[in-house]
């Protein structure tokens, strides 16, 4: 068994390596590809925040991602057509300034996720599987139905919005700035995890009646890390937008909340570095087998399948063994 | 100062009703025995003041009326409670299971360490991997880094090595001679009670038939209520 804590720093050197020879290689493909993978990385760290840590299944990530994304969408549209967002009560104009559009994107996810939240832990199980996924479902057709930022089209963005002393249009600096991100966050998770309220929320998940006699309220536990995680995916859907210049109500398609919990449950729920793993192993199935066959999915049904038959901690489960209860 | 009060106490478990009628009074710095046979409603009394069953009747913690109050507020006035069968997180270790309660007050890790030794040795040891013994300790370490106005243990001592048992009561005497907590136990053993106790409460068929000082505790009584 390989420490965890080694192999993570393996997946940092390798998400480090790989772009440095594809920069050498003079191969730009692969430095986007390992962005997308890095940002949907981040998607999933957000959502193994809900669900590795608070155990809470929630099938509706991609509202926060899709939120991102049109907080980015929106802003950098109203940029670049020169119109006002709003002229009253006082004028608000678009942007193309990468951190001004995380914010409101880390903003806007946080408020939904407080209303998603404080509604959806009203229930459990599979009921609060099926509310998540519900509002995922609202969003995506409010999505499609709202004409002004493009409808069923989406919005195309014609430049990458800009981060200050970057040029975001190179992509080995887009790359790095959301690595950074990405470690950011993961170090937010490992700080998370071990302070009280990590391990509070841990032992809610397991056993809600037993943290009750402490003083500690279960539902606001999970309501606390469910809004953390629709945060951090938002942010994450920021990234992607600006990743492909597009925001479209694919981003909030229910689709998309699988993947990001398949990128959870194949590099091992509730593991630090689960996501990250995940996210990789996609893309790079998603690069090697799409090639291949337009339906390359069923290759990641059987991994998938494998996975969760055999290798209940996820691919970190099977090299570091288990660490945590996550049933 | 009466710091808990309950009056008439009465509840139900579906449609079988097992308190008929409960009232208790436990003094600021107090050590109260809440006793009984088997099935007399001695945990499911424990369950109405900890807010883990609904009940009838006035429960009052030092002023405040609980009833309506869900089981985690119960826990942030000050009743800190060690259930019975222990009930750690599991999954957590030793230190995590202390910090995930922790709250602001006198009692912290190192006091709780000092109380029990043996927590300190295992810190970093999973809770389910703990011997009966100390995941006792740790459950009443747990409670009390809640920093409780009140530490109810419920069946303490249950099912331990007569060592640990010792262990555990020293630990409890020395809560209540150098903390001064108020603690109300549920135990079976009334030769360790009276090590602890100021006074004794007899529950009977979900009522409380019998209460005063614990050294009043006649043979007769506890033959016809304890059957000891």
């Amino acid at each position: 068994m390989i420490r965890e804590t080694h192999l993570n720093l393996g997946i940092i050197a390798l998400l480090i390596a790989i772009p440095a020879w594809a920069l050498m290689a003079d191969e730009p493909f692969i430095i986007t590809l390992m962005t997308r993978a890095v940002v949907f990385a981040l998607a999933a760290v957000g959502l193994n925040i809900a669900l590795g840590l608070g155990g809470l299944v929630s099938l509706g990530h991609a509202v926060f991602f899709g939120i991102g994304g049109y907080a980015m969408g929106i802003l950098a549209h109203h940029a670049q057509t020169y119109t006002p967002l709003t002229e009253w009560p006082f004028l608000l104009e678009g942007t193309k300034s990468m951190p001004v559009i995380w914010l409101t994107a880390i903003v806007a996810s946080t408020f939904a996720a407080l209303v998603i939240g404080i509604l959806s832990l009203r229930t459990a199980g599979v009921y609060f599987i099926m509310i998540t996924l519900a509002f995922g479902q609202m969003f995506f057709f409010f999505a499609i139905s709202w004409s002004a930022y493009g409808g069923e089209d989406g919005l195309s963005i014609y430049v990458r919005n800009g981060f200050p002393g970057l040029n975001t249009l190179v992509p080995v600096q887009y790359f790095g700035l959301c690595l950074v991100i990405l470690l950011a966050a993961l170090f937010l998770n490992a700080r998370l995890a071990k302070s009280p309220f990590g391990l509070a929320l841990n032992a809610a998940r397991q056993t809600p009646a037993r943290v009750e006699t402490v003083g500690l309220d279960p539902t606001r536990l999970k309501l606390v890390a469910f809004v953390i995680s629709g945060a951090i995916t938002g942010l994450a859907g920021a990234l992607f937008a600006d990743l492909n210049r597009f925001v479209s109500p694919t981003m909030f398609s229910w689709q998309l909340s699988g993947e990001i919990m398949i990128f959870v449950i194949i590099g091992g729920v509730g593991r630090l570095f689960g996501p990250v793993v995940g996210a990789l192993v996609f893309v790079a199935l998603e690069h090697l087998l799409g090639g291949l066959s337009e339906y390359w999915h069923i290759y990641l049904g059987i991994l998938l399948l494998l996975i969760v038959l055999f290798g209940r901690g996820g691919i970190i489960g099977m090299l570091c063994g288990r660490e945590r209860l996550h049933d | 100062m009466s710091l808990l009060t309950i009056t008439d106490v009465e509840a139900t478990y579906g449609s079988s009703q097992a308190l008929f009628g409960v009232s208790l009074n436990l003094d600021e710095g107090e050590v109260v025995a809440l006793m009984g046979r088997n099935g007399m409603g001695k945990s499911t009394t424990v369950k109405c003041i900890c807010r883990m069953i609904p009940a009838k009747g006035t429960l009052q913690f030092d002023g405040q009326d609980l009833t309506r109050l869900p089981s985690h507020r119960a826990a942030r006035l000050g009743i800190g409670l060690v259930p019975e069968g222990r009930r750690c997180f599991a999954d957590l270790t030793v230190y995590e299971n202390l910090i995930a309660a922790a709250r602001p007050g006198p009692w912290d890790l190192d006091k709780v360490c000092a109380l029990f030794p043996r927590l300190g040795e295992r810190r970093d040891q999973r809770a389910a991997s703990l011997s009966g013994g100390e995941q006792q300790m740790l459950a009443i370490g747990r409670a009390l880094m809640t920093n409780p106005r009140l530490l109810v243990l419920d069946e303490a001592t249950e099912g331990l090595a007569p060592i640990i048992r010792q262990e555990i009561w020293a630990a409890i005497h020395t809560l209540k001679t150098e903390s001064g907590l108020s603690i109300l136990v549920i135990d079976k053993s009334i030769k360790e009670l009276a090590t602890v106790c100021d006074r004794a409460v007899i529950l009977e068929r979900g009522r409380s038939v019998w209460q005063g000082g614990f050294a009043d505790l006649s043979h007769e009584v506890t033959q016809k209520f304890l059957g000891i």
